[in-house]
């Protein structure tokens, strides 16, 4: 097994700095879920010179739209493996820019040119398996917020404590490489 | 008599045994790729899909967080007698299988995107009857996720382009397709028929699973090179590289027009789930896979 690098947000360009493309690390700290949805809210209060309702300044966002189970003691993530990240390429480079996000973790990459982009922002990409919705989820320790619920609990804001979360691979990196572009 | 009851309780057990576990032919196939990646992060991300089915099965939790749409492909005897609406029993499933497993609400309005909260809406679930002799039942299920379904393509190729154009269309899909599917996926393929034939005889060819050969020897053979010309593209699980893109190639055919040569190609994710039951005397039996 590949040794794995645990990281704790918020991230900064020294922590970056440490690592290389193909890299195998995992997160403890706070995540928070964005997709299709939250990324054009997102965007059109940012643009207008609006607030977004939480700080994700060198923060780490989650391409994710997870499976919530309704309990007695409130809701819970049975089911959170990453989402498409691709779906999200015409609106990447403003929301990282406009967020200053500093990781995204997500599926499949993003096109050839939002990678180049994300490396001159200094936002690296950390792939993760699609379809490990379970092992997602036992990482995740806490919810500590749903925010923007009127979109829905796949498409809101969810602000996750997570422990150990993982592996990730460091698919683009910000100093070059970019795992999936073929050789 | 079949009842509703007993047809709605065996769809539940299908969607529930669907979104946890995969077939062991999927397993199989999963593990036999494993021992042939060299590349470090393809075996990671091959043991990272082992180590969540094991968690999914022992926790009875969705495998994927996008427990998908489901697709269900009924043969239906035409002398068998039913006092209640089929269809009506399936969507029942549905609703019932979304609240207790549960699944994720993935059913929207196409055009406004309000989401119906419970898997069904105007023409979900998706139900595709087909007529048999007899008195009989079978339902076949799959589950699609949306990642995978999002990379199909029809091509309406020319009447003589011939089973050359035909494998470098698959291939160029694949190839375009890249990680984005959840590879190693499995590809199915619709050859004939019409534009919409095709497209279901592609998804229908996904039903087949990995260990049973194609009893057509000329696409049994188009399916194996096409899975090893899609293995030599480098795209990997999960597209970060490595031998392996696809699990299998899965091609079904029926006649066209001699004016025109329909082919479409469908993706199914690793998580390739399906489920299958039949009408024994009065009570449907979930096949074990």
């Amino acid at each position: 097994m590949a040794k794995i690098i645990d990281m704790r947000p918020p991230l900064n360009d020294k922590k970056i700095e440490e690592l290389k493309v193909g890299d195998i690390v995992s997160l403890s700290g706070t995540i928070v879920t964005a997709r299709d949805k939250a990324y054009a809210r997102a965007l059109d209060l940012l643009r207008s010179g609006k607030k977004l309702p939480i700080d994700m300044r060198n923060g780490i966002v989650y391409h994710c739209g997870p499976l919530v189970k309704r309990t007695p003691r409130g809701q819970k993530i049975v089911s959170a493996g990453p989402t498409t990240s691709t779906r999200l390429d015409d609106m990447q480079i403003d929301f990282v820019r406009r967020t200053g996000v500093k990781a995204l973790i997500g599926k499949s990459g993003v096109r050839g040119d939002v990678a180049s982009e994300l490396a001159r922002l200094g936002c690296i990409y950390l792939a993760f398996t699609g379809g490990a919705g379970v092992l997602a989820s036992r990482s995740i320790k806490r919810v500590k917020k749903t925010l923007w619920r009127d979109l829905g609990p796949i498409e809101g804001l969810w602000v996750l404590d997570v422990k150990k979360f993982g592996p990730l691979v460091v698919a683009i990196y910000v100093y070059g490489g970019n795992l999936y572009l073929r050789k | 008599m079949l009842t509703k009851s007993e047809l709605q309780k065996t769809v539940v057990e299908m969607l529930s045994r669907a979104a946890t576990t995969l077939p062991r032919d999927v397993i199989q196939a999963l593990k036999l790729c494993k021992t042939k990646e060299t590349n470090k992060i393809a075996r990671l991300q091959l043991d990272t899909m082992l180590r969540n089915l094991e968690l999914a099965k022992k926790l009875r939790a969705p495998i994927c967080q996008d427990t998908g749409i489901p697709i269900f492909f009924v043969k239906l005897g035409s002398e068998l007698e039913l006092n209640f609406d089929l269809n009506r029993a399936l969507a029942d499933a549905v609703r019932e299988a979304t609240q207790k497993i549960p699944l994720r609400a993935n059913v929207v309005d196409p055009l406004s995107r309000a989401n119906t909260g419970t898997n069904v809406g105007q023409g979900q679930p998706i139900v595709h009857i087909e007529l048999a002799r007899g008195k009989g039942l079978q339902i076949d299920l799959i589950i699609k996720g949306a990642g995978a379904e999002n990379w199909s393509r029809l091509f309406m190729l020319k009447p003589t382009a011939g089973e050359e154009t035909i494998k470098r269309a698959v291939l160029l899909a694949i190839d375009e397709a890249r990680g984005q599917p959840c590879p190693p996926t499995i590809v199915g393929v619709g050859i004939g028929g019409s534009a919409e034939v095709a497209c279901l005889l592609s998804k229908k060819a996904l039903l087949r699973p990995l260990d049973v050969k194609n009893p057509d020897k000329k696409l049994a053979r188009m399916e194996l090179e096409l899975k090893n010309a899609a293995n030599e593209l480098d795209i990997g699980p999960m597209g970060l590289g490595g031998r392996t893109t696809v699990l299998g190639v899965r091609i079904a055919k029926a006649a066209c027009h001699t004016a025109s040569l329909p082919l479409v190609i469908n993706f199914q994710c690793w998580v390739a789930r399906r489920a299958s039951a039949r009408l024994v005397g009065d009570k449907m039996e979930v096949e074990a896979i």
